[in-house]
């Protein structure tokens, strides 16, 4: 049982990852990956409403009804995305402030439905809370290599701090502005998808097409 | 076993091993589980509300001390803020009143009060009920003579009302900065008023020209009047940029702060 749990935490990383093999969750990797900060904190966020919104269902499974249960892990969801807004709007109102919208949209986030949906409904509480944790390291994970390579080529620091200090500041290095845009965030998911398939070639998908040879006539 | 054995004990247990999918197992599970929930949401929202407060506050004045040029991250912000003077002005008159304690002033109940506002029936700025006194900010030199005023100014734009500061030389019509401290447009379009890059047009653009009309205006081409009383509309946020252009025009307008920007060219401030 405890080596289960522990693949459970460790798959979502790499071999079973959210973002790479079940491509979830991109939208809003998409648009806070310019700053490492705010990834982090978007990634904990993340990482605490799949948890405990997988713990709560989870413990409730037996009595939602089949009917309703879509609604049911809404409510569930959007409660304690309120209260992770409500805290940071209280303890971190700057990061907050950069990640407007964004903290409300993890209600849509498909990792946390999908989690609650393919996981949750099935399984205890307690495997569903570590279920939970390991998908949103797993989405986590993602969010700061995309993170670290736009902020560090694009605005040319770490968590704020200067590595290649920049033209505009009197330095040397020009800092690349497409990975600033939402757009270079797209090219680099798909480089560490080809990067995780290479590297692990079972997540690579069977082509739902042939390529048929015809005979020249 | 008999059938007597397996039932549950007691109503609610009875109740719960209802089947999940049965009417009134759904019923129960619905109202039960939102009334947990709002009521986790509300206890958090009321028990955290007075932290928020105090950080709206404080980002209402670093936006304050940005808006004159004169932010320090280094500095404590309060100790910062006391640079300035707050003043309650009189719109109508453009005189200071001492009616109110500044400090204390609450702009925003102020414009709700049908004691202390008006309902507006030209209304471009779309702020449907208008305060007749608000809190200004003056920035002194070291001679005690007035090197900034900053205004506050708020109006709809797409989706939301901008609230924000104008900061204005001592002449009255140079405009300083303008930035907005709360909003809720669109990201990466009308949320662009926060991009440095846009505030920055702001500074050295003047309100009105030598006629004493106003000019200032926000569009994609530039007008007529020249490039001193244009900025450039933001791109991809035609909507948000119309109501920038609106409010600026409203608040420097008779209804806003032109008695006060008279007051202020004549040396009577």
């Amino acid at each position: 049982m405890a080596h289960k749990r522990r693949e459970m935490l460790v798959d979502p990383l790499v071999d079973n990852n959210p973002i790479t093999l079940q491509v979830l969750g991109i939208c809003s990797a998409l648009a806070v990956t310019s700053s490492l900060q705010v990834s982090f904190v978007m990634a904990l966020a993340v990482t605490l409403v799949t948890a405990f919104s997988s713990m709560f269902i989870s413990m409730i499974r037996n009595h939602i009804p089949g009917s309703i249960r879509i609604i049911v892990q809404m409510v569930i969801i959007a409660s304690l995305v309120i209260l992770v807004d409500q805290v940071l709007k209280a303890y971190a109102f700057e990061i907050s402030k950069t990640l407007s919208v964004f903290v409300g949209l993890i209600i849509t986030n498909c990792i946390v439905m999908g989690r609650a949906e393919a996981f949750a409904m099935k399984n205890p509480p307690l495997d569903s809370f570590i279920d939970g944790v390991g998908n949103g390291l797993g989405y986590g994970l993602i969010l700061m290599l995309v993170g670290v390579i736009r902020e560090l080529f694009g605005s040319g620091s770490l968590f704020g701090i200067t590595i290649l200090e920049t033209v505009n500041n009197g330095g040397w290095y020009v800092p690349n502005g497409l990975l600033l845009l939402p757009p270079s965030a797209f090219f680099i998911i798909g480089l560490i998808i080809w990067a995780f398939r290479t590297w692990k070639p079972g997540q690579v998908e069977e082509r739902e097409y042939k390529i048929q040879v015809v005979e020249a006539h | 076993m008999s059938e007597q054995d397996q039932q549950p004990q007691g109503a609610l247990r009875r109740f719960l091993a209802l089947p999940a999918d049965s009417v009134p197992k759904t019923i129960f599970v619905a109202v039960a589980v939102c009334l947990v929930a709002s009521m986790i949401v509300s206890a958090a929202a009321v028990a955290l509300r007075p932290i928020q407060a105090v950080n709206a506050l404080k980002d209402k004045q670093i936006n304050i001390l940005q808006v004159a040029g004169i932010y320090d991250p280094n500095t404590d912000v309060l100790e910062a803020f006391a640079a300035f003077e707050p003043q309650v002005l009189e719109l109508a008159s453009g005189e200071f009143t001492d009616q109110f304690v500044a400090a204390e002033f609450d702009d925003r109940a102020a414009a709700e009060d049908p004691a202390t506002s008006v309902a507006l029936a030209d209304d471009p700025a779309g702020i449907v009920r208008q305060g007749q006194f608000v809190t200004v900010y003056i920035l002194r030199d070291e001679a005690g003579a007035i090197d900034k005023v900053i205004l506050p100014l708020h109006g709809y734009g797409l989706w939301s009302t901008l609230y924000g500061f104008i900061a204005l030389e001592e002449n009255g019509n140079d405009i300083f900065g303008l930035q907005f401290y709360e909003h809720a447009e669109t990201p990466g379009l009308g949320a662009e008023v926060d991009n440095p890059r846009w505030k920055a047009l702001w500074k050295g653009k003047k309100l009105a020209d030598e006629s004493g009309e106003l000019q200032i205006s926000v569009t994609k081409a530039a007008p007529a009047a020249g490039a001193d009383y244009h900025v450039d509309a933001l791109a991809g946020a035609t909507l948000t940029s119309a109501g920038v252009h609106n409010l600026v025009n409203f608040w420097m307008g008779e209804a806003g702060y032109a008695p006060f920007l008279t007051n202020l060219k004549a040396g009577k401030i």
